[in-house]
């Protein structure tokens, strides 16, 4: 199979992220002792190299397995290939009796397997829900991107974009005059379609509400659909917003290397535009990672979110409002416009639609929205029933903490892994043709920027037209009547 | 890896991209669209001039409404549309686009 290696990084990527710019000299030994840090940092990761029965709940379950039929992408194989090597340099047995117990040798021949493989899994953790013992690959893959990062054999792709967001504040590098080039730009569209004056506005001191979404929504289609119609939910509600040009990113990829202090970085900035715009409210927009990293890690990493009583924490507390849930979705947000009737959505504008709704993997299995359990699997689908007639679920076994990931997800979202790309969307493109062929499904809304992109570019190879992907804020977008509530 | 056009050579990334923005011209416009199988014609020549003034001001490429409308403008209307601009460069106005207008390849979740 082509493409089932991403791009080595060269040394000028590698030295803007820290690590060295080719495989150092001594990589065996320091990727030993960067796996040793690993394991006692992370509990999570001793338990999941120990805990593993070989029971074979998860062999079928990942996309990409599913997809290549390559065995090394059966989940227990991927972890195997941290595993085999973890017996031998952790635990006794391995040391003395190597052979016996299934322990390897840290070679270059398997180091260039954890690369390839490790780059071919999206961190979706879709395995974990069957593992009778929860071991969540995702952490396994994490953990191996660091170690391959820190002897100097990162990969091309997801090491540029967190050079980038570091530097100039977003994944795509959009400086400070092309945003504001390009939301002046959507502010003339939206006035030429409705006739209504939305506006976008960016750095705006003192606003009460501070949106971070993923840059791609101010780039691509069909993201900016879902941009447009954050914009025409906060006008219609009445509630003053901004985005920051610091804080002009709301991904971040340091999760999917499982590097904590790039997550840090990235996420600070989110801190510091808060902190500098003087807002009560931080919400986040549709982007599937980036509201894993807010809901689970901004508390912990930047004092957004309750629970913190530290300094640092309380600095920021004390300028947000309590009232409300910090972060929030979108969805969040817009669905309690929607209950307390703050919107005024016509649902026939949507009549053109039979829609499905996908889940992305990291809304669904590592966060939550609302007050109740399964919040994020109800929120999105009230949304969109309350903006759109037509609405229908691809089958139970894809939906839900089972859905199925785009494919492109965890860093894999680049041109030198297309074929995988294509043969992960297989499962997902499945289930999208079963409910298309029975229920005639022409349109699958989604809260993510990667899948979003994934989606436009594999639908196509599966005989589907790209633009049968979009945003669930795009949906609210053409329903909502502007200029009739404000 | 580089390719070589009248004694001149051109660097280029292991995907193809110009590594040396200021090396682009004409003659490795062409290049580079024969390399991506693209036949260039004049509305293709009306896009990738626009990508190389954006990013001039800009320091990155054009996003896609930003494109669409001024593609739109110049061409008329009923070609100011990201279809439109597939047919002109089928693997994607993006990444596509931006590889025979020279300039870097825009990252992202795109």
């Amino acid at each position: 199979m082509a493409h089932v290696k991403p791009y080595v990084a060269d040394a000028q990527v590698q030295a803007s992220v820290n690590y060295p710019g080719e495989l150092v000299e001594d990589w065996h030994d320091k990727a030993i002792s960067r796996m040793g840090e690993l394991l006692g940092k992370y509990r999570s990761l001793r338990v999941f190299m120990d805990a593993c029965v070989h029971c074979g709940a998860c062999t079928d379950k990942c996309h990409y397995f599913i997809g290549t039929a390559d065995p090394k992408n059966m989940p227990v194989a991927r972890q195997e290939l941290m595993r085999s090597v973890y017996r031998r340099y952790f635990t006794l047995p391995g040391k003395l009796v190597p052979g016996l117990v299934g322990a390897k040798d840290l070679t270059k021949e398997v180091l260039d397997d954890w690369f390839s493989y490790f780059h071919q899994c999206s961190e979706c953790r879709r395995c974990s829900v069957f593992c009778p013992y929860g071991i969540d690959t995702a952490e396994v893959t994490m953990a191996a991107r660091e170690i391959l990062n820190t002897v100097g054999y990162g990969m091309k792709y997801t090491n540029q974009i967190l050079a980038k967001v570091q530097k100039i504040g977003n994944n795509l590098g959009l400086p400070g005059p092309a945003l504001e080039d390009t939301l002046s730009g959507l502010e003339e569209d939206i006035e030429m379609d409705t006739g209504v004056s939305v506006k976008m506005p960016i750095d705006v001191q003192g606003a009460e509400v501070l949106l971070v979404t993923p840059s791609a929504d101010f780039f691509s289609e069909p993201h900016v659909e879902s941009l447009i119609g954050y914009a025409k939910v906060f006008h219609q509600a009445g509630i003053s917003w901004t985005l920051s040009s610091h804080a002009s990113e709301a991904g971040n990829f340091g999760l999917f290397n499982g590097n904590y202090e790039q997550m840090r970085n990235i996420a600070m900035r989110i801190r510091q535009a808060a902190l500098d715009l003087g807002v009560k409210r931080i919400i986040v927009g549709e982007c599937g990672h980036a509201w894993r990293v807010a809901y689970a890690f901004w508390n912990t990493l930047t004092g957004i979110g309750a629970g913190g009583d530290d300094p640092f924490s309380i600095q920021l507390q004390k300028q947000l409002d309590p009232r409300y849930r910090q972060p929030m979705h979108i969805c969040e947000f817009t669905h309690d416009l929607i209950k307390r009737g703050a919107l005024n959505l016509d649902k026939e504008a949507n009549d053109h639609r039979i829609v499905t709704y996908h889940d992305s993997c990291n809304v669904a299995r590592a966060s939550r929205m609302g007050d109740m359990p399964g919040g994020q699997f109800i929120i999105p689908r009230e949304i969109i029933k309350a903006v759109a007639n037509n609405f229908v679920d691809m089958p139970m076994d894809t939906i839900g903490e089972r859905t199925f990931c785009c494919g492109g997800g965890g860093g894999v979202l680049t041109d030198d892994l297309l074929e995988v790309r294509v043969k992960g969307a297989l499962p997902r493109m499945e289930a999208l043709n079963q409910v298309k062929e029975n229920n005639k499904v022409n349109f699958m809304a989604t809260i993510c920027a990667i899948c979003k992109a994934q989606f436009t570019k594999v639908l196509p190879f599966y005989g589907f037209d790209m633009s049968m992907v979009g945003g669930v804020h795009q949906l609210v977008s053409d329903a909502i009547q502007l200029g009739t509530k404000e | 890896m580089s390719f070589e056009i009248n004694g001149k050579t051109y660097e280029t990334d292991e995907e193809g991209y110009l590594v040396n923005l200021s090396d682009w011209n004409e003659d490795a416009a062409k290049h580079l669209a024969v390399e991506e199988k693209v036949e260039l014609t004049d509305q293709h020549w009306e896009v990738i001039n626009f990508l190389r003034e954006y990013y001039n001001d800009y320091q990155i490429a054009p996003a896609v409404r930003v494109l669409t409308k001024a593609i739109g403008k110049k061409l008329g209307p009923e070609k100011g549309n990201s279809k439109y601009l597939y047919e002109l460069f089928p693997y994607g106005p993006a990444k596509q686009a931006c590889k025979i207008a020279g300039l870097p390849k825009p990252t992202g979740c795109i």
